[in-house]
């Protein structure tokens, strides 16, 4: 170790010099190192996240996202939580916890979208079924309710339930407690009913577009129960997801059953181009 | 070298010269030869006895040190407060935000968020010329100082760390201050290459941040981690040593009209700003002998925190805002 002096010639470090040096070579090795630890999670996919609307593929979103949460600021239903120091390189970007809270699109306008300040949520997104979050998937068709022929009757998920939802004919503009919506079904549908593709489909099939507006149709359907074997006479129906699935996570969120029907996954294509 | 070279050399880790016989002005040189006079020694060590026994009897405390603590708190817990009261006045966290609907966005996580998507964003150019802008007129490292809410924590660890070394239980490492520099690079060249913002990881200002106005979470064991570092190991290490931010906003300031501003003739060399100053090779020039001219531009280092000035007791080292005098 040496370094030049005024008169030109190398001369050897002091040796408190030379302490202060290793120190710090030791100090910046692990900064570097531990900052770098943030690519385990995100390589070995410890969390796989229901991003909100518009989120770009994941590698290109966790790149834009400044993790500002002003998306989490702006959502009506609270549904966006901002990720921590376990999902890497992932900190403080926004996902949703679907079971927890899903996303009811009752801000109709993406206001996600509209507040995310580097397009990581991408701007191009105008309605709710351009969305691609992820799709829902039947993982416990065996316990469901309508599989079983059986209704629904009280509250969704218990009376302590904080979870929120915009039900349209009680008020247009803010979202209530699910808890505060009993519902009294002769067979289960509330993942049909609650899907906020299938109510946006419907209105449009009655003639009544969300805002007035064409545009806010969906094109494809996003769920649907079929009818399946009642050899007892029992009524019975199984969901069945359908390619207008964005992956909002109402349906999972609604099941009142303890553990839910559907699960959202998150799939390799979700995603938009930036 | 000139001011500014001076300056950036100073910000990037080197030592600060000492000044060669040339490099005085004829004031300067006029005042140091002055100032060496037997009659002027004595004046001086009887005026610090004095500042003692003044100090002693009267303890000022630093009065703007907790006016600078009481705007770091609002400007972060207005983030908050605006959120939370849904008054739409300053959304989102210190990394990117909307002031009153303005972007703006911290102008280091701008530029890993660019260096790591490689797309420029319309809303990022506007909130990062806003912000550079601002904290130009403002002096560049006026954030850490001033808005950083790591800033706030590391000066509590740092009188913990003080009162530590007093009483002898812990010592000083410091480290090579050109760490900083390399950091800021190696980030840079890790958020191009591996298209991660990988700083933000560890950032404790955006972590801080985020907890604050989100709720805190694992991430806080890492700001604990930093905090005890400074505590026992090394003052004020992360800003000192480490933090790109600081960097980052050194080079917004270098030539920004806010500036402490030294002036020759009152000194008396006591080294008060010294000791409290949390980058002090910036105040090299208040060491007998060194300044070039009979007034110096303290360089781009500077956190304008103005503790110098609160603790300066002839009142030599000023807060200026070059063309409208001095501020305070």
């Amino acid at each position: 170790m040496a370094h030049k002096h005024k008169d030109g010639k190398k001369r050897p470090m002091t040796p408190m010099k030379r302490r202060k040096f290793m120190r710090t070579l030791v100090m910046g090795a692990g900064l570097i190192g531990t900052s770098l630890l943030g690519f385990i999670p995100v390589l070995g996919r410890w969390k796989e996240r229901v991003r909100p609307p518009g989120a770009l593929k994941e590698q290109e979103f966790l790149a834009s996202c400044i993790k500002c949460g002003q998306c989490v600021q702006v959502c009506p239903v609270n549904a966006i939580k901002l990720a921590d120091l376990d999902d890497g390189f992932g900190i403080g970007t926004p996902y949703l916890d679907t079971r927890e809270q899903s996303c009811d699109f009752s801000c109709d306008g993406l206001q996600c979208v509209l507040a995310c300040p580097t397009g990581a949520l991408a701007h191009e997104l105008n309605y709710p079924h351009e969305t691609d979050m992820g799709i829902a998937r039947v993982v416990r068709q065996e316990s469901c309710l309508a599989v079983n022929g059986k209704g629904f009757k009280g509250q969704v998920r218990g009376p302590d339930y904080k979870g929120l939802l915009r039900y349209e004919e009680i008020d247009r503009w803010s979202p209530i407690r699910v808890s505060e919506h009993p519902y009294d079904l002769e067979l289960c549908d509330l993942c049909v009913r609650q899907c906020p593709i299938e109510q946006r489909a419907d209105q449009c099939d009655a003639g009544k577009p969300p805002s007035g507006d064409e545009n806010q149709c969906p094109p494809k359907r996003a769920i649907r129960l079929v009818e399946i074997d009642n050899e007892d006479g029992v009524r019975r129906m199984k969901p069945e997801i359908l390619d207008g699935c964005v992956g909002c996570g109402v349906c999972e969120m609604i099941c009142p059953l303890e553990e839910s029907v559907f699960v959202m996954d998150v799939v390799e294509s979700r995603g938009w181009a930036a | 070298m000139s001011r500014i070279t001076r300056s950036l050399s100073e910000l990037f880790g080197y030592d600060p010269k000492k000044p060669g016989p040339d490099d005085y002005k004829p004031g300067a040189k006029e005042l140091h030869a002055f100032q060496r006079t037997d009659a002027e020694t004595k004046k001086r060590v009887e005026g610090i006895r004095i500042e003692i026994a003044e100090k002693q009897q009267n303890p000022t405390g630093e009065k703007l040190r907790l006016k600078r603590w009481a705007v770091l708190i609002f400007v972060n817990v207005l983030f908050l407060i605006s959120w939370k009261l849904d008054i739409q006045l300053l959304e989102g966290a210190i990394t990117g935000s909307r002031f009153v609907g303005f972007h703006m966005a911290d102008v280091n996580s701008a530029l890993q968020v660019v260096m790591a998507f490689k797309h420029v964003v319309l809303n990022l150019v506007i909130g990062f010329t806003t912000v550079f802008i601002a904290w130009w007129l403002l002096g560049g490292r006026t954030f850490c100082s001033w808005a950083c809410p790591y800033h706030l924590l590391a000066e509590w660890a740092e009188i913990l760390h003080l009162k530590l070394v007093e009483k002898k239980l812990v010592k000083d490492h410091p480290f090579d201050r050109r760490a900083r520099t390399w950091f800021w690079i190696i980030f840079a060249v890790l958020a191009l290459v591996s298209g991660y913002t990988v700083y933000e990881t560890i950032s404790p200002t955006g972590i801080l941040s985020r907890a604050l106005i989100y709720g805190p979470g694992l991430a806080m064991i890492w700001v604990a981690l930093l905090l005890l570092f400074e505590i026992f190991y090394s003052r004020r290490a992360w800003c000192r040593y480490a933090c790109p931010i600081g960097l980052t906003y050194g080079i917004v300031g270098t030539t920004s009209p806010l500036i402490i501003r030294y002036e020759l003739s009152s000194c008396f060399h006591e080294g008060e700003c010294r000791k409290v100053c949390l980058v002090p090779h910036v105040l090299d020039t208040v060491i007998k002998g060194r300044a070039r001219d009979e007034e110096v531009e303290i360089g781009a280092d500077c956190t304008r925190c103005g503790r110098c000035v609160d603790t300066c007791p002839t009142g030599s080292l000023k807060f200026k805002f070059k063309g409208l005098g001095n501020l305070l």
